[in-house]
């Protein structure tokens, strides 16, 4: 017997895109950290961290994340560990965010001028003092608008969670179009479930990125 | 932990994984050259100050970055099918990640052109040239050769972004290893083998950009960005 879709559905969407957004934060807040650390060995004075964290970045950025996510889950679970499907999700969305995270962030550190690095060398900063009060406030206003930009991917790479059995949206979106199949009008609506919380954060982005350039030269036909 | 890798099991489906590599490279390469058209044009749609086909565009654009590849690939092969057209599932893949990568070209596009300097199209059009060549020789080429580096990562993520095609049975790389770990057992030594040939491939992609990049700009002043 085919039901149509009904409110129950609509819940049960709901429900997903709120692991969707819980995904996404683990993501965001793991890979985030990870990322940091990422980002400050990569302009490290020290040859082999900055070497082990570019191999580090290339290594993630040459892999897909689907890949990523299928050897963390049977990766983890012959070293022993049962993991249920989030975390396995979680370490991946983890590992993946913070391979881009930190190599935007160190473009946003070596965006900072050059005449900061030596102003701060000539007050006699330590390079924990020039980073912590020098660079990292300036890089992190410039670092804004792509983070926010990368947001939008994060949330919508989680949707490869569902891939490894994670109920997250577009998991719940096939649960639901199995059992009512009527794939068109399911997948419509789980498409402007994550238009609808990616929306918002490309428009901030565009709009933080637009405030940055500031006396810079308009486009063109504009 | 007393696992024992055995990758020799894994290795003998060689030409299996070999078939699933020229597969995605397929894939990539032509998602690539039409998603670059319709990126293309559709950045030069955004810019024409035609109303209606700006903002087109614009939805275009907006709508497919703020949805997922997997759900993309879902309407368009599950989607299309429900109201009676069907479409195989190669197809559908090819349709869903040309789709995908024109939207992201198409900002990348926008991007470039935007940054040719009003000076130059002055220049040009006190040589005379019609809009048509304006476009062509001052802006789009110029603007290319600005955002290569952009365009080289995007298509690169494109190749891997085309593993996600395997979910509605397109038998690429991904799908090769998802059957190869079913069939032997060794899931972990699997998908290690295919994250290395995934990173071959990139590696071979950004040089063929790069070769691309010397034969087709062969002027060798610095713009923007470096090669």
């Amino acid at each position: 017997m085919q039901t149509s879709f009904n409110i129950h559905h609509l819940y049960f969407l709901l429900n997903g895109m709120a692991w969707t957004l819980a995904l996404s934060l683990i993501a965001f807040i793991g890979g985030g950290i990870a990322g940091f650390a990422v980002a400050l060995c990569r302009v490290s004075p020290v040859a082999a961290v900055r070497w082990s964290a570019t191999a580090y970045v290339q290594l993630v950025q040459g892999i897909p994340l689907l890949i990523l996510m299928f050897m963390t889950y049977f990766g983890l679970s012959i070293a022993g560990w049962t993991l249920s499907a989030l975390v396995a999700a979680g370490i991946a969305m983890t590992i993946y965010v913070s391979a881009y995270l930190g190599e935007i962030w160190r473009g946003c550190i070596e965006a900072v001028a050059r005449t900061q690095w030596e102003a701060a060398e000539c007050l006699a900063l330590s390079r924990t003092q020039r980073m912590r009060l020098v660079i990292l406030p300036q890089a992190l206003r410039i670092a804004t608008p792509p983070t926010v930009g990368f947001m939008v991917q994060i949330v919508k790479n989680t949707s490869l969670a569902s891939i490894v059995g994670f109920v997250e949206l577009a998991r719940a979106g096939q649960v639901v179009n199995n059992s009512i199949f009527q794939p068109f009008l399911v997948y419509i609506i789980v498409a402007t479930f994550y238009f609808a919380l990616c929306y918002p954060l490309s428009a901030w982005s565009t709009r933080l990125e637009r405030r940055l350039q500031v006396g810079q030269p308009a486009p063109l036909f504009a | 932990m007393s696992y024992q890798f055995d990758f020799s099991r894994v290795l003998q489906e060689f030409p299996l994984f070999l078939q699933g590599a020229w597969l995605t490279i397929q894939l990539s390469l032509v998602a690539t050259a039409m998603g670059f058209a319709i990126g293309s044009l559709c950045a030069i749609g955004r810019r024409s100050g035609v109303k209606p086909v700006s903002l087109a565009c614009g939805l275009y654009v907006e709508l497919i970055r703020n949805t997922p590849l997997l759900v993309q690939i879902f309407l368009v092969y599950f989607g299309l099918s429900s109201i009676g057209w069907k479409v195989p599932a190669m197809y559908a893949a090819v349709i869903a990640l040309v789709i995908n990568v024109g939207a992201y070209t198409s900002e990348i596009m926008r991007a470039g052109m935007d940054s040719i300097h009003r000076g130059q199209l002055e220049a040009a059009e006190c040589l005379a040239l019609n809009r048509a060549q304006v476009y062509w020789h001052v802006i789009l080429r110029p603007a290319m050769e600005r955002v290569y580096p952009a365009l080289t990562s995007q298509f690169i993520l494109l190749m891997l972004g085309s593993s996600i095609t395997s979910q509605i049975s397109v038998e690429e790389l991904t799908a090769v290893a998802n059957r190869v770990q079913s069939d032997t057992y060794r899931s972990f030594e699997t998908y290690i083998v295919v994250a290395a040939a995934y990173m071959i491939l990139a590696l071979l992609m950004r040089l063929g950009f790069w070769l691309l990049g010397q034969l087709v700009f062969t002027r060798k002043r610095r713009l923007g960005t470096t090669m």
